[in-house]
């Protein structure tokens, strides 16, 4: 093959074709790796604690709030129909910063400045329920397919800091989530990572939290550098994150240990 | 805490452990023992004294233990759950935690059945014990070994 | 945070039937032993004691110690004796206090 024709053969490639990630139909939600008690406590709605968040998101979507005084409800009606899906598409891209946008960062937006609501932390409580409260009328739906070409620069660069070694361990994501899913790191399955049922419970956190919380406590185990709550970088990874689990169940609200 | 009121049965409940912990040599054994010993007195000031008979109560709890954060526990007692014949209360005991106390459930007859679920908090491997009281004033006892694993990455809270 | 519950009981049973009820509560149940960055001792802050009363009799209940896990789970069971009102009641430190109920209806 001449140059001329690889080169060719490169740009017309599709991503996939560049990634070592588990190929479509091969990857497995850490929900398979888990003991089945703790299935048992995702799958029960009363028995899971997300559902708490979930809970709380219902009841904040018609809930006034902000200058407007307006609920989420007025505009949008029932989050069963007019939600269902959205979480599916996010992290999407977002024309208005050129950049990637989270479900959180949308919704944030959203209350901001359509109710003229002050503006919420990343990790707060009521981001967290809303978050899982529109995430969890996608429950059961296809992830993706994130097949927006702009979307594309912003998912080719989260897939190469996935692939970056960095922090005092030199380690990249991949070197765990790719290479090594499936075996154990202390008493600990390492998991594929994918990104199928944020916001989660996590046993470890004793509450619900983002991809970002979950992203920045995985880089502060490798001792790299950790981003600040929604930092363009994390955005990047988790639209990587998202493509490379495209036609995952989403299972929001997951729980993990 | 004197050992002498309750030794016949601080043994019954926690002989087997003591075997068991011979294996880690005796160094572990005789930390087993103190924190056995605890536990014991925890069971004393909860039941009283008097004996605590090994039998009728199941602690379940999976065999993995992925996070100490959530434990699930379900402890079964056997019992006709009858007027005159039921379970009044079962209380539930850790040997690590830094209290012994995990929690205690009081029922009667109009619960239909002896059998309780819940979630708890297991800081280490260790052994968890229930002691059932029933109706006609007496004691039982069962227990479980958990072994809990620990989480690889802790993230700076 | 608002306290939010769960609660599963089923909406008919037989007369002398064993039903099952769950209840799920929010709640942190801090320990006491934990520790915040700057090394201070976070007070304990948790629930001490459930409720739940069937038609007026209280026919379970538990005492909480910091050891069951944050947001408390609780599944039990009772005997459905009459068509009524079953309610839930938690109460713990702080002045925490926080009822539920649901309607059973008995054939």
């Amino acid at each position: 093959m001449s140059w001329r024709h690889g080169l060719a053969a490169a740009l017309v490639l599709p991503i996939a074709a560049l990634a070592d990630a588990p190929a479509p139909g091969d990857r497995r939600s850490g929900y398979e790796t888990m003991s089945p008690a703790l299935r048992a406590m995702q799958d029960d709605d009363v028995a899971n604690p997300g559902m708490l968040w979930v809970l709380d998101g219902e009841a904040l979507w018609s809930t006034r709030a902000g200058a407007a005084d307006r609920a989420c409800a007025d505009c949008h009606g029932d989050a069963a129909e007019s939600m269902r899906g959205v979480a599916a598409r996010h992290p999407t891209f977002d024309p208005r910063s050129a950049a990637p946008i989270a479900l959180d960062q949308r919704i944030e937006r959203c209350r901001v400045e359509q109710q003229g609501a002050a503006p919420s932390a990343p990790e707060s409580h009521d981001r967290l329920a809303l978050t899982a409260f529109v995430a969890h009328q996608s429950r059961g739906l296809a992830l993706g397919p994130f097949d927006d070409p702009r979307l594309r620069p912003f998912v080719d660069a989260g897939r190469a800091s996935f692939h970056q070694r960095q922090g005092q361990l030199d380690l990249s994501c991949a070197d765990c989530h790719d290479r090594h899913p499936g075996r154990r790191l202390a008493g600990n399955v390492i998991p594929e990572g994918h990104p199928t049922g944020y916001p989660i419970y996590r046993l470890e956190w004793q509450t619900v939290g983002s991809l970002d919380r979950r992203l920045r406590g995985c880089l502060a185990g490798m001792r790299a550098t950790v981003p600040a709550p929604g930092a363009p970088e994390l955005t990047e990874l988790a639209a990587y994150l998202a493509w490379r689990a495209r036609g995952m169940t989403i299972e929001t609200p997951a729980v993990r240990p | 805490m004197s050992m002498r009121p309750g030794r016949r049965h601080f043994l019954r409940i926690t002989g087997a452990i003591a075997t068991a912990a011979m294996v880690g040599g005796p160094v572990e054994a005789q930390r087993r023992r103190g924190t056995m010993r605890e536990l014991e007195a925890a069971v004393r000031a909860t039941v009283g004294e008097g004996p605590i008979v090994e039998g009728r109560v199941t602690v379940e709890i999976p065999a993995l233990v992925e996070n100490g954060n959530a434990v699930p526990l379900t402890v079964r007692v056997e019992s006709p759950m009858s007027a005159d014949d039921h379970v009044r209360a079962i209380h539930v005991f850790s040997e690590k935690n830094p209290r012994p106390s995990i929690v205690s459930f009081h029922l009667g007859p109009r619960a239909g059945r002896a059998e309780i679920s819940t979630r708890i908090r297991l800081v280490d491997t260790q052994t968890v014990v229930a002691v059932a009281e029933t109706s006609d004033g007496r004691r039982w006892s069962g227990r479980t070994d958990v072994v809990v694993t620990l989480a690889a990455c802790l993230e700076d809270a | 945070m608002r306290t939010r519950t769960l609660v599963k009981v089923p909406a008919t049973a037989r007369r002398g039937e064993v039903v099952e009820i769950k209840v799920l509560v929010s709640h942190p149940m801090e320990t006491g032993f934990r520790r915040d960055r700057t090394g201070g001792a976070i007070p304990v802050d948790i629930i001490r004691r459930f409720e739940c009363r069937y038609d007026g009799d209280t026919v379970f209940a538990a005492d909480f110690h910091p050891a069951v896990a944050a947001n408390p789970f609780l599944a039990f069971t009772t005997v459905a004796t009459t068509s009524g009102t079953i309610t839930f009641e938690w109460v713990g430190d702080n002045g925490f206090a926080h009822r539920e109920s649901a309607e059973i209806q008995v054939e």
